[in-house]
């Protein structure tokens, strides 16, 4: 950095706002880590390390209520980002595979309709109808809500994917005698898994997320992870709350370096 | 997210010509069914009857939008006047949400700026590590703004430890903590299309500004602002339209000073006060705001393209 | 080249295809039989419609209308995996999660060819491109060169009819695309198979070719050998595109038989070879600058002064501006027994009568 005078593209105070920025993003989840592992009852008085909070969550009192939760979580993300994923993918390749269509363009804004629409819109419109069709909200509302809510999530990455592919891979499978359906399987297909997978994946993690949505279509008696931790939130943030959070954290975490990590070897295969 | 969905693709010459609607029958059908049918049938409902404990009365009313815009006295016989409270909590929203969004923009600029300008591998580990704490649980950042920022939360002992403070600073349930949290639940999505942006700028315009003669700060001004526009645009949107329907920051970091739509909407179908279509109508009047963002955004990018 | 018995047989015979995109006319009425067991090439600058054509033989595109017709069927109207042709594409488009043999033997398979017979349809074609020892690796791990020899392994292990191959030169540097020009050529002769090639390169098409279509604004302009093409040039785009041109003004008297007579600038009578469909009255001569002679003055027939001198190697290019109006280009060999006149000598031009020709404007 001996020429910054020289570099066009330096600008004083850019590099400590982007620290400040980092450090900003950070620091809250750092000290929650942190204070999960914090053996006081008092959650501000640090009391040594210890991992007494992370057994009270896996066999405190609650631990059938949020183990219940955790299920009930998984299973909806799983459901609701596989069903988004395969409508998205096959979206996908009409928007950018079958030429111009009648609905072409309404199609697009259909798909786009649950990223414009504010989300506490969106939890309202939805219990307002299946309170109006007289349909029971529980599991399956939820799965519902989920699967619409993540199809555009899946369709971001699966359409980026399916459009820096040439489509003369698949005129060349045509040309050595493929059908369309086996250019699609042998050829788009496995070009695609890379795009597929982040949309499985960035689906997946948004339906894990959703707050506000859930809360709206829950109905009694079910609980996802975030609408249980924020039912004991509102009595107050406990110790167990920070273990929790800190595990549902790195799932994240996990999660999202596994489907950045898949996305730069689909680049590089390119 | 919405700038990638703002831009319909042009139709290629794809090999499967013909099969585009029955490719696109199942989202159609699933989102026209569980949204847009729901959305239509919401705003029907904001001109219905409201039933005691939840519910409609199928009986055409204007009832909710009039209780939205006029008071008319404890029993409703006296003239109409404009009723400010939830002129009010729907002005104090944009007011918040532009306020985080002006927050986002002083950081996330730099930032985004800072990050565009770094060698390749340097610079796709920069964008990770903006990215992932969007993948956080937001529910989960909230809660941890919450308790890092309380009277008696981390920051201010540590404050007060070096000798900053003496007092704790209050900042829970105050509009700065809302500001806070909603400028942490989206400073991201300020940061990727700008950032998208500046990578698309040929910076051989910077060094033709400088050949003529501009200082640094006037290329960024004259420059490099004008081209890197449409990101900056994109941002704005993508943190002030989530910021105005948010619920979360509001309800976890603010208290009732800090009432905003999302919190207010909720109420009407969670809480006590139960008027369903009065929930509708607010619903629908933060939609259409929503939707004047978004057109107005379309319109940018259109002009641009 | 063209030693086979079936010579005359038209192995696709193109019959008035016009393809519209919108109101853009790619290709306007164009008529054209590409013969068995010919290397053909179709010519023109970027966007002429040669792609075009190209695509809707292959069957990527359909035609607004007109018949295709191969070795007798019409295949316009049928999908590309129904027609026995097959494409090199311009950046070859391998599979990338494909192995070299599973590349080439995607066709094969696809055809239903049993995989004891494909694997040995292709050894046998990797052998023919010399790229047995590359069976195993994935197209990103090979050089330019390599991946179009692929391509090409892969064109042909369906036996294909017809071979298209689309500017399958164009991604690789100057050097390798010499050689591989020696290559294709020597592969389309052993093997027999029809090749269609597209080039914008008129040197490739020149060196390359049995027989050149020229294209321009998706009209066929000219069809011909190379020898034809360059020699008698139909009309001024052709005489312009292919190689360096001289476009006299002339007035025609008569034409016949191949034959005309005009006037050029300055008055002298001249009579050289005519474009079939040339006529009488306002024309163009076209003349290649090395078949024009500097003389004296007074012995040339046309006269005029020596502008400009651009010293070449093996050649002396000389610009010289006519008395009337027009300038000629000339080139002269470089040799130290001939005075090439300075700029501002008055000088005398001789056109060589049977290198000049009357065009079809």
């Amino acid at each position: 950095m001996a020429s910054r005078k020289l570099d066009l593209r330096y600008f004083p105070g850019f590099r400590p706002l982007t620290f400040l920025c980092l450090f900003l993003l950070y620091a809250p989840l750092i000290i929650v880590m942190v204070y999960s592992f914090n053996d006081s009852i008092s959650i501000t008085k640090w009391g040594g390390l210890s991992l007494r909070w992370y057994h009270e969550v896996f066999f405190g009192p609650e631990a059938p209520k949020f183990q219940t939760a955790a299920f009930n979580s998984l299973t909806i993300a799983l459901i609701a980002a596989t069903l988004a994923t395969a409508i998205a993918t096959s979206a996908a390749t009409a928007m950018i595979r079958a030429g111009n269509f009648k609905g072409r363009s309404f199609g697009f804004v259909l798909i786009n309709l649950p990223i414009m629409v504010p989300e506490i819109v969106t939890a309202v419109a939805t219990l307002i109808f299946f309170s109006a069709i007289g349909f029971t909200t529980g599991y399956l509302t939820i799965v519902i809500a989920h699967t619409v809510f993540c199809i555009p999530f899946a369709y971001l990455p699966i359409a980026a994917r399916m459009q820096s592919i040439d489509n003369t891979y698949e005129q060349a499978a045509l040309d050595l005698y493929a059908t369309k359906f086996a250019a699609f399987k042998l050829v788009l297909l496995p070009l695609m898994a890379p795009g597929i997978f982040s949309g499985f994946l960035l689906a997946f993690i948004i339906s894990l997320d959703d707050f506000i949505i859930t809360n709206f279509v829950k109905g009694a008696g079910i609980e996802t992870l975030p609408t249980a931790i924020f039912g004991s939130v509102k009595r107050g943030i406990q110790p167990n709350i920070m273990a929790i959070s800190t595990l549902l954290l790195v799932v994240s975490v996990v999660f999202v370096t596994l489907s950045y990590l898949v996305g730069r070897t689909g680049e590089k295969s390119k | 997210m919405a700038a990638a969905g703002a831009n319909i693709s042009k139709p290629g010459s794809g090999i499967y010509a013909g099969s585009g609607v029955a490719l696109m029958l199942p989202s159609w059908l699933i989102i026209g069914l569980f949204l847009l049918i729901p959305v239509l049938l919401m705003l029907v409902y904001s001109f219905l009857t409201k039933e005691f404990r939840g519910g409609v009365i199928w009986e055409f009313s204007l009832d909710a939008y009039d209780q939205f815009f006029f008071y008319r006295g404890l029993f409703g016989d006296e003239p109409p006047v404009l009723e400010w409270t939830y002129i009010g909590i729907f002005w104090r929203s944009i007011w918040q949400a532009g306020a985080a969004t002006i927050f986002c923009l002083i950081i996330g600029f730099p930032t985004a700026w800072f990050i565009a300008t770094r060698s390749g591998a340097n610079k796709s580990v920069w964008l990770f590590l903006i990215t992932i704490p969007y993948w956080v649980n937001l529910l989960i950042r909230t809660i941890s703004m919450k308790f890092l920022i309380r009277d008696t939360g981390p920051l201010n002992e540590w404050l007060m430890w070096i000798g900053v403070i003496s007092e704790p600073i209050h900042m829970i349930n105050t509009n700065f903590a809302v500001q806070l949290g909603l400028f942490y639940s989206y400073l991201p999505f300020m940061v990727l299309p700008i950032y998208a942006s500046v990578e698309r700028y040929n910076f051989a315009l910077s060094e033709a500004a400088a050949d003529l003669y501009a200082s640094r700060w006037e290329t960024l001004r004259l420059i490099i602002l004008p081209a890197v526009k449409p990101g900056v645009i994109a941002g704005c949107i993508l943190v002030f339209v989530p910021s105005l329907g948010a619920f979360l920051a509001p309800d976890l970091l603010g208290g009732a000073k800090t009432f905003m739509i999302g919190s207010l909407i909720e109420e009407q179908f969670k809480g006590n006060a139960g008027n369903w279509p009065f929930g509708a109508a607010a619903s629908m009047i933060l939609l259409s705001m929503v939707l004047v963002a978004l057109g107005y955004y379309a319109r940018q990018q259109n002009r641009e393209a | 080249m063209v030693s086979d018995q079936h010579v005359n047989d038209v192995a696709i015979d193109i019959r008035s295809v016009s393809k519209l995109f919108g109101d853009f006319v790619a290709l306007d009425n164009v008529s054209v039989g590409i013969l068995d067991n010919e290397f053909f090439t179709l010519l023109g600058p970027s966007g002429c419609g040669k792609t075009t054509l190209l695509r809707t033989i292959a069957g990527f595109e359909d035609v607004s209308s007109g018949e295709i017709v191969l070795y007798g069927e019409n295949i316009a109207g049928l999908p590309p995996n129904q027609r026995p042709v097959n494409t090199v594409f311009q950046q070859y488009a391998l599979f990338p999660h494909m192995n070299v043999t599973q590349n080439v033997k995607f066709g094969l398979l696809r055809q239903g060819v049993d995989e004891a017979t494909a694997t040995r349809r292709v050894n046998e074609v990797l052998d023919l491109v010399q790229l047995t020892p590359f069976a195993t690796r994935l197209p990103s791990q090979m050089s330019g060169g390599q991946q179009q020899r692929v391509a090409l392994a892969r064109a042909l292990a369906p036996n294909p009819k017809v071979l298209l191959l689309d500017e399958p030169l164009s991604a690789l540097d100057l050097k390798l695309r010499q050689a591989v020009r020696l290559e294709l050529q020597q592969l389309q002769s052993d093997t027999g198979i029809t090749f269609v090639f597209v080039t914008h390169d008129q040197e490739e098409a020149l060196t390359m070719s049995d027989r050149i279509a020229v294209i321009n604004n998706g009209q066929l302009q000219q069809v011909g050998s190379a020898e034809e093409i360059y020699e008698a040039p139909k009309n001024k785009f052709v005489a312009n595109f292919i190689g360096e041109t001289n476009l006299i003004d002339v007035n025609v008297t008569s034409v016949s038989d191949g034959k005309a007579s005009c006037s050029l600038p300055g008055g002298m009578a001249f009579s050289c070879s005519a474009a079939d469909g040339a006529i009488t009255g306002d024309g163009h001569l076209s003349i290649r600058p090395e078949r024009v002679t500097l003389v004296s003055p007074a012995k040339g027939i046309l006269r005029g002064t020596v502008t400009r001198q651009i010293y070449l190697g093996t050649d002396m290019h000389v610009d010289v501006q006519l008395e009337d109006k027009g300038l000629v280009k000339v080139r002269v060999q470089n040799s130290s027994s001939m005075r090439i006149p300075p700029v501002g000598d008055e000088v005398g031009l001789n056109l060589e009568a049977d290198a000049a020709r009357l065009l079809v404007d």
